[in-house]
């Protein structure tokens, strides 16, 4: 059963390399290139937040205060101290898991979805943050992030890159370093549900007075994966900041933190794939419905409720549920 | 000084008051069914928006502040019966997703409809403000007031003293019990709804004359309106109308003295405090969990 169950994700994961490795083959406009590592960045972040909820059953309405202090501290410290992008990378993500445990050990405890109120209000004072301080973050204006380096090196969407003996433009090479970091990031947070962490946390989620009464700990387990879920959003929040080239507070806004969470119920609470299929359908709704203009608002609200009244597993969840369903009655048909 | 504290003071009753409506809201629908409505907000701006409009279509103020309440009424009632009711056996974290899709969607029809630009609504009684210790008090202030304190007394007196009201207790109590002592609790939930876009509404109309009114005004409303509710303790609506004042004051007290920049974080850092020294809020009940 348990291997079964490793067998499905490790398919889960070849699927989605052979998604982001293929997708080249059929777009070459920058414009595509730039929304598919856009997407690709926010889909890590949401890998995360699914831990969180899926995992713990906690809701996070404040995800993008991380998202946007991991893209605001690389900025700011690569752009004004002369840091390398990756250690302005790992201090913002340390700086982002000592808010998290600070805020989510005290509130953890206690039962019920005072995380969620938790949560919207650091979100909120971070964001208010990043539009006052002027001076640092250039306020509600924003300000230009330099470009990714490693050692010298420079990750750059103007560059030109060879691979393996191929000449790609900077475009493609974001778009597949972005692919690989979901990738990566997929597979570590897969790699954490197998683990004795995760079946602790997936006990939480099944009933927590039961998980405490067979010795979890229920309080440190829930904390640890909030913690977690905030890195993951710190890291892509950092990557986003380089790759975009300039931020605004809108990267830690309310709406973001709501649109990171929505990606996760629509997608499919739990399913790795699932809330990624989430980010993708709702990053790509907007430029698809760019063309209703006046009416854009009204149809996203709509299909966002129709979506959720219909299927309330999620996207992933329900579609995998309805093909179960036909195959065992064209099996029994058969008998 | 005595005057500028006065001052403040009268501000932040004012908000506060308004905070205390929407909080009350938020109370209503998360007793009866565990939901926090993100869509609550909404409910003051169709109330200030279609108050607005109405009038300027020639509608006399009365007709068409009742004429928007019912509207808000109405809104309440589909947003219930079309988007909550059909989605039975969805987690609760589902139903928020949904009121956030509602929110949108209604958000969206106000900008067809009215556009994005401010509008502004006369105050009710005239212009001339009030000297109180040298403090300078908006006579709209003394509506909000005073409707606020009308429409707290009309639910007191809903809730202790009608079949209707205590039905919507009993509901929020033990939904199972409830309907095994013959209590619709479909209709229950209705009920809560419709009750909860009334008072966003009114709470909407009163204050459009001070705040202006808008398109998106419901959002930022509506979140002060839901902090409030939770520093109260979150379902307790004793609890709602004392943590809609508190945080008004407080908030006018922060913009007054320290930075009115940081006005907004003040709303934010006090549920931080409240969830980390008093996680109930200041009214929660002391939940026991049976299991």
């Amino acid at each position: 059963m348990m291997a079964q169950f490793s067998q499905f994700r490790l398919k889960g994961l070849v699927f989605l390399a052979l998604v982001v490795f293929a997708l080249p083959l059929f777009i070459s406009n920058p414009f595509h290139y730039s929304l598919a590592t856009q997407i690709a960045l926010i889909a890590g972040a949401v890998v995360g937040l699914n831990l969180l909820v899926g995992f713990a059953g906690q809701i996070s309405l404040g995800h993008a205060g991380f998202f946007g202090i991991g893209a605001y501290f690389s900025g700011i410290m690569t752009s004004n101290y002369g840091w390398s992008a990756i250690p302005a990378l790992i201090v913002g993500a340390v700086g982002v898991a000592i808010i998290a445990w600070v805020v989510g050990r005290p509130i953890l405890r206690l039962k019920g979805h005072y995380l969620s109120m938790a949560t919207l209000a650091v979100g909120f004072i971070i964001a208010i943050i990043l539009n006052n301080e002027r001076e640092i973050t250039g306020g509600p204006d924003g300000m230009p992030v330099p470009s990714f380096d490693v050692f010298g090196w420079e990750l750059s969407v103007f560059g030109q890159y060879s691979l393996f003996g191929m000449e790609i433009s900077g475009d493609l090479a974001w778009y597949l370093f972005a692919g690989v970091v979901l990738l990566v990031a997929v597979w570590l947070a897969q790699n954490l549900i197998d683990s004795p962490i995760g079946r602790a946390l997936r006990s939480v989620h099944g009933s927590e007075v039961a998980a405490s009464v067979v010795g979890v700990n229920t309080a440190k387990y829930k904390s640890l994966v909030f913690v977690i879920s905030a890195v993951y959003a710190s890291v892509m929040g950092a990557l986003y900041g380089h790759f975009q080239g300039f931020i605004t507070p809108s990267v830690a806004s309310f709406d973001f933190s709501i649109l990171l969470i929505t990606m996760v119920v629509l997608g499919g609470m739990g399913s790795t794939i699932g809330v990624i299929i989430g980010a993708v359908v709702l990053e790509l709704l907007p430029q698809l419905l760019a063309d209703f203009q006046e009416m854009e608002m009204v149809l996203f609200g709509l299909i966002l409720m129709l979506t959720m009244i219909f299927m309330p597993k999620g996207l992933l969840p329900t579609a995998a549920n309805f093909l179960a369903k036909r195959r065992s009655k064209a099996a029994g048909g058969d008998a | 000084m005595f005057s500028e504290f006065l001052q403040y003071l009268f501000t932040g009753i004012t908000i506060g008051a308004t905070y205390a409506l929407i909080a009350l809201g938020f109370t209503l629908i998360y007793n009866a069914s565990h939901v926090i409505n993100f869509a609550q907000g909404e409910f003051l701006m169709i109330g200030g928006m279609a108050t607005v409009s109405l009038t300027a279509m020639g509608v006399p103020m009365l007709l068409a502040i009742v004429l928007a309440v019912v509207l808000a009424g109405v809104l309440g009632v589909a947003l219930q019966r079309l988007a909550i009711a059909p989605a039975k056996n969805a987690d609760v974290v589902t139903l928020i997703i949904i009121t956030i899709g509602a929110s949108i969607f209604i958000r969206g029809l106000a900008q067809l409809v009215w556009g994005k630009e401010y509008h502004v609504m006369p105050n009710f009684s005239g212009d001339e403000p009030i000297q109180i210790f040298g403090a300078v008090l908006n006579s709209q202030s003394l509506w909000v007031l005073g409707v606020g304190s009308v429409l707290v007394a009309v639910l007191v007196y809903f809730f202790t003293r009608t079949l209707t009201g205590k039905a919507i207790l009993a509901t929020s109590m033990n939904k199972d019990a409830a309907r095994l002592v013959g209590i619709r609790t479909q209709v229950v939930l209705m009920l809560a709804f419709m009750v909860s876009a009334l008072l966003g509404s009114v709470a909407g109309i009163v204050v459009a004359p001070i705040t202006f009114t808008s398109y998106d005004i419901g959002i930022i409303l509506g979140l002060k309106g839901f902090v409030a509710a939770a520093i109260g303790g979150l379902g307790s609506g004793m609890g709602a109308v004392v943590g809609g004042l508190a945080l008004g004051v407080v908030e006018a007290m922060a913009a007054g003295y320290l930075s009115s920049d940081y006005k907004d974080a003040v709303a934010f850092s006090m549920i931080l405090l409240v969830l980390f020294f008093m996680p109930r809020g200041l009214f929660g009940a002391k939940v026991v969990e049976r299991v």
